[in-house]
């Protein structure tokens, strides 16, 4: 076993995940602990050119392909050999939709231990956070390579950014394929793009009835910003999809994040804890969305949107 | 006939405060209170509607803790044909890797053609359930699974990416499927609906034998979070709040 | 077969109609008129497709599952409104619109919002979905000490049964610390279940879930025969309701007051302790489930007259005609179903007889009201000086100089 730290890069169409950004910067932070170098390993086929700014000393390319979008299968395999081969102290893979279709497998395979959910790197622990955020452990890495699963939030995508490493082509089989990617369903056209708003008025279940939304597009439109939403609005049908701010949902930034009702459950929070500003407006001060908002108010919502409004009218 | 298993486990409820026990690693089993995964109720909300539109069997396979019975005659009362109860040291939890080669040992009996569970679990530590289940029982996974069909031998699967993106995959079975979502949430069964199928069906108990738990992870310590920075709590009334915004707003520029 | 598809059996109306007859006074059924008085007069009779009178119709036609097809019954607030105007005294209340809406239920015909309360009361004896371990936190800081039985380990005169939203909802505790104060100045020797009390489980029963009433109802039954008691008293008339008239046919037998009748008995020890605020215009709004239900109309007219400088005023519906607050029978947990429905609420209108009654109070005597009213006095004209305030607030404010 060596000493340095892998990163499963992933990308969906030709798109660096910033997951992969967020590992690497925890990468480095392991890899000053243990002496090694930060390895990217990316898979597909004629993407060597996605390596471009990624923050590791070198990039293993392994090309093919089935390789060339995400399949459970032809990653997990493809991997198998390269960890096998090259025994490294341990690897990192996103806590996502294409990280936890492998990372476990792996596992299993190898017979290699794995840490999930892990948010940082401290003093060489691996810290992760579990219980919707509720609970935090940490581990040390195993006597063997160790797996690990990030879930973003202790690092911003840009400290992973700004590399320019060695990309070295390696082989990978990809053998027995059980698993095809027939095609991808775009979701429904949004009618406005809520990750390129500088202002958002978010509603949750406080929002209470369909009607209300009016009050908040109201504000949205004051403000020049737009309106989006925690899952359990748009489960109602109230907003369409692309309007879901999320785990599931967007991943947005906006200068202010206004949020009405949300009592910011850890799956809505992975959405938007890196907006600028954000300011919560609950009825309940035991909300989990005071611990990440910049201010607060503990008032009845409709009360205030009626304010606000006048004096944004006034204003 | 599609044989349909759903393998399901209890995780701490959040709605009440978590204790860390004694020994510093784990969670105070005393003061927890379990429920079902969220996820495990979507993936056995799936088994049904998948049995309903073209047919099958549904077999609920749980491991035995606190609780379990009513989960699992839930589970009947909702369509399921078969109930199974792990027998076993579970009391204390476990972890993922030990729960999984239960549950594959269970499986490799039952002979299921296709896995559904949960995605994942709020106490995963060490990895969910289904990627383990899959790899001991030589099966592929595919999860973050919101919807799917049958197309003879394979499930046509239509998995979830951030942004709204879905990814239609074509897997073939057997093959085990973390579930995200049902394609409709998970049912409601009126407990008089509950209370008779504990009258009439019955739990098939299954001995796990010693638990292998091999693979999982040593936590060195499991703690509370820090108490977060709270936000800066603004005072007065509704209206006076109001004109704080208007002035927050135009000191960070939206206005 | 989809499980949640409606479908029974040709004889399906006739052993429908026959279960009927189990509910006091249900032979009545046979003598509908069919003058449709019950359908005129439900507060959204006029949305529903099948109103009381035309299930009864469809009843007597043989297709009943007809009615099952539609989701109408899921606008039914169980307000007994319909049932006080029959002239024929039909309990369609407790009867025909709860069993419909266990027919619903069973077919796994729920709306969401109300699933996830009756998951909730299953899961932690709430519907709220709060812990039940912090059931009496309300009570945590408060000196003197609220007795909670367990570890009172004493008899006591009073069992106070506190209800759900008087134990978590923020607004409504308000009210419960009202009736703290007020059974302290009293003297009164109480406790509570605290974490032991379970949701009364009666707008769960009207709302069909009747399994899952039975289930509350026997968890409550345990915690009151762990204990020695003279009485109960309630907050929440729905409770009240529940454990007078239903916990009895389960065996479940206690003496019980809703605390308006309790204070009223006690009026004459109240009485000195009142001081006033000045001049004040109250009317009260009559409970569906103190009032109709179980006809208490005077006791809580007999508090506010009480304290001096309210001048008690009536609205155009008191007593038997009262307009119910949207929140029975499940309506508390449709609110976004309903509202997609009428696009009306039932509370804006009780509001706004009571802006018209001249009123500067709208006193109420039940845990779903203050929140309503309050929501609906924001919505509506002129009413923007309007209180809401539940009669024991009005009576503890009373105390204070």
């Amino acid at each position: 076993m060596n000493n340095d730290i892998y990163v499963v890069i992933e990308h969906v169409r030709e798109q660096v995940a910033d997951i992969s950004y967020i590992m690497l910067a925890a990468a480095r932070d392991l890899a000053q602990e243990t002496g090694g170098e930060v390895v990217g390993i990316l898979l597909g086929q004629d993407a060597d050119g996605l390596a471009g700014d990624l923050a590791a000393d070198k990039v293993l390319y392994g090309e093919d392909p089935a390789l060339a979008e995400f399949t459970s299968d032809a990653y997990q395999n493809a991997l198998a050999g390269l960890i096998r081969e090259n025994a490294p102290r341990a690897v990192f893979f996103g806590s996502t939709t294409i990280g936890t279709d492998v990372a476990g497998v792996l596992s299993a395979r190898l017979g290699l231990p794995l840490v999930s959910s892990c948010l940082k790197i401290d003093d060489g622990m691996i810290v992760s956070q579990i219980c919707g955020g509720k609970i935090m452990t940490e581990s040390n890495l195993a006597d063997t390579t160790t797996l690990i699963t990030m879930i973003p939030g202790g690092y911003k995508p840009e400290e992973g950014q700004g590399g320019s490493p060695e990309v070295t082509p390696v082989a990978v089989d990809v053998a027995d394929l059980r698993v095809a990617l027939k095609e991808y369903i775009e979701p429904e056209v949004a009618d406005v793009d809520i990750t390129q708003e500088d202002v958002l008025i978010a509603i949750g279940r406080g929002i209470q009835t369909e009607d209300n939304i009016e009050l908040a597009e109201e504000l949205a439109e004051l403000l020049g910003g737009a309106v989006c939403a925690s899952r359990p609005v748009v489960d109602q049908g109230w907003l369409p999809t692309p309007r879901m701010v999320g785990k599931s949902g967007q991943l947005v930034k906006p200068k202010l994040y206004l949020a009405l009702g949300i009592s910011g459950a850890p799956e809505h929070v992975e959405g938007m804890a890196e907006a600028e500003n954000i300011i919560a407006v609950n009825i309940d001060p035991g909300a989990p969305i005071f611990d990440i908002a910049k201010y607060g108010a503990e008032v009845d919502l409709f009360d205030l949107i009626d304010y606000l409004l006048e004096a944004l009218e006034d204003a | 006939m599609t044989h349909i298993m759903v393998p399901v486990k209890l995780v701490p409820d959040l709605v009440e405060e978590l204790e860390i026990a004694d020994s510093g690693t784990a969670l105070d089993m005393t003061w927890l209170r379990l429920i079902i995964n969220e996820f495990d109720d979507h993936a056995i909300e799936q088994a049904i509607l998948l049995k309903e539109r073209s047919g099958g069997e549904v077999t609920v396979i749980a491991p035995d803790q606190e609780g379990m019975d009513d989960v699992l005659f839930t589970a009947a009362a909702k369509g399921a044909d078969r109930i199974i109860k792990l027998i076993g040291d579970f009391e204390e939890g476990t972890n993922n890797h030990a729960l999984a080669r239960a549950f594959a040992d269970a499986a490799k009996d039952a002979g299921p053609d296709l896995i559904l569970t949960g995605v994942q679990g709020n106490d995963d530590l060490d990895g969910s359930v289904g990627p383990y289940l899959a790899e001991y029982l030589g099966m592929t996974y595919v999860g973050y699974v919101a919807g799917l069909s049958l197309e003879g031998d394979k499930a046509i699967v239509q998995k979830e990416y951030p942004g709204g993106l879905i990814a239609e995959m074509e897997v073939s079975l057997p093959a085990v499927l973390g579930i995200q979502a049902a394609e409709e949430p998970p049912r409601y069964v009126a407990v008089s609906k509950v209370r008779q199928m504990m009258k009439e069906a019955s739990i098939d108990e299954v001995d796990a034998g010693d638990l292998d738990t091999s693979g999982g992870l040593e936590v060195s310590s499991m703690y509370l979070p820090e108490a977060a920075e709270r936000a800066e709590m603004l005072e007065g009334d509704e209206e006076e709040i109001a004109a704080k915004l208007v002035e927050i707003f135009k000191e960070i520029g939206v206005m | 077969m989809a499980a949640n598809e409606v479908s029974h059996s040709p004889s399906f109306t006739k052993t429908f109609y026959e279960s009927l007859f189990d509910v006091t006074d249900g032979d009545n059924l046979k003598s509908c008129l069919q003058c449709a008085n019950c359908s005129g007069v439900c507060p959204f009779g006029y949305l529903m497709d099948f109103p009381p009178g035309r299930m009864i119709a469809w009843m007597r036609a043989g297709i009943f599952d007809e009615v099952l097809e539609t989701d109408s019954v899921w606008m039914c607030v169980s307000c007994y409104a319909c049932t006080e105007v029959c002239p024929k005294n039909i309990p369609l209340t407790p009867g025909l619109m709860t069993r419909t809406k266990e027919e619903m239920l069973l077919a796994g015909n729920v709306p969401t919002e109300l699933q996830s309360a009756l998951e909730f009361s299953q899961r932690y004896g709430n519907p709220l979905g709060e812990s039940p371990r912090k059931r009496a936190e309300w009570a945590k800081d408060l000196q003197p000490e609220v007795p909670i039985m367990r570890k009172a380990k004493r008899p006591v005169d009073v069992l106070w049964f506190v209800g759900d939203y008087p134990s978590y909802h923020p607004r409504v505790l308000q009210t419960t610390k009202a009736l703290y104060n007020i059974l302290n100045a009293l003297g009164i020797d109480y406790g509570i279940l605290g974490p032991e009390e379970n949701s009364d489980g009666d707008t769960q029963r009207l709302a069909g879930e009747r399994g899952l009433f039975e289930v509350l109802a026997e968890k409550n039954g345990k915690a009151f025969s762990r204990y020695d008691f003279k009485e109960i008293v309630t907050t929440d008339p729905h409770a009240y309701n529940a454990i007078k008239n239903e916990y009895p046919e389960l065996g479940i037998e206690y003496s019980v007051k809703h605390y308006t009748e309790f204070l009223a008995e006690r009026l004459d020890d109240l009485k000195p302790l009142l001081k006033g605020n000045g001049e004040v215009k109250v009317t009260y709004h009559d409970p569906c489930y103190l009032g109709r239900a179980n006809k208490v109309y005077d006791q809580p007219r007999a508090l506010l007259e009480a304290i001096p400088g309210v001048e008690l005023v009536e609205m155009p519906h008191n007593r038997t005609t009262s307009l119910c607050c949207g929140g029975g029978g499940g309506g508390m947990w449709l609110d976004g179903f309903q509202w997609e429905k009428a696009h009306v609420r039932l509370s804006e209108w009780r509001v706004r007889e009571a802006v018209t009654a001249g009123a500067d109070v709208l006193a109420v005597a039940c845990p779903y009201e203050p929140p309503r009213f309050e929501d609906a006095a924001k919505m509506v004209e002129g009413a923007g000086n309007l209180a809401v305030k539940d009669v024991v607030e009005l009576l503890a404010e009373a105390m204070e100089d």
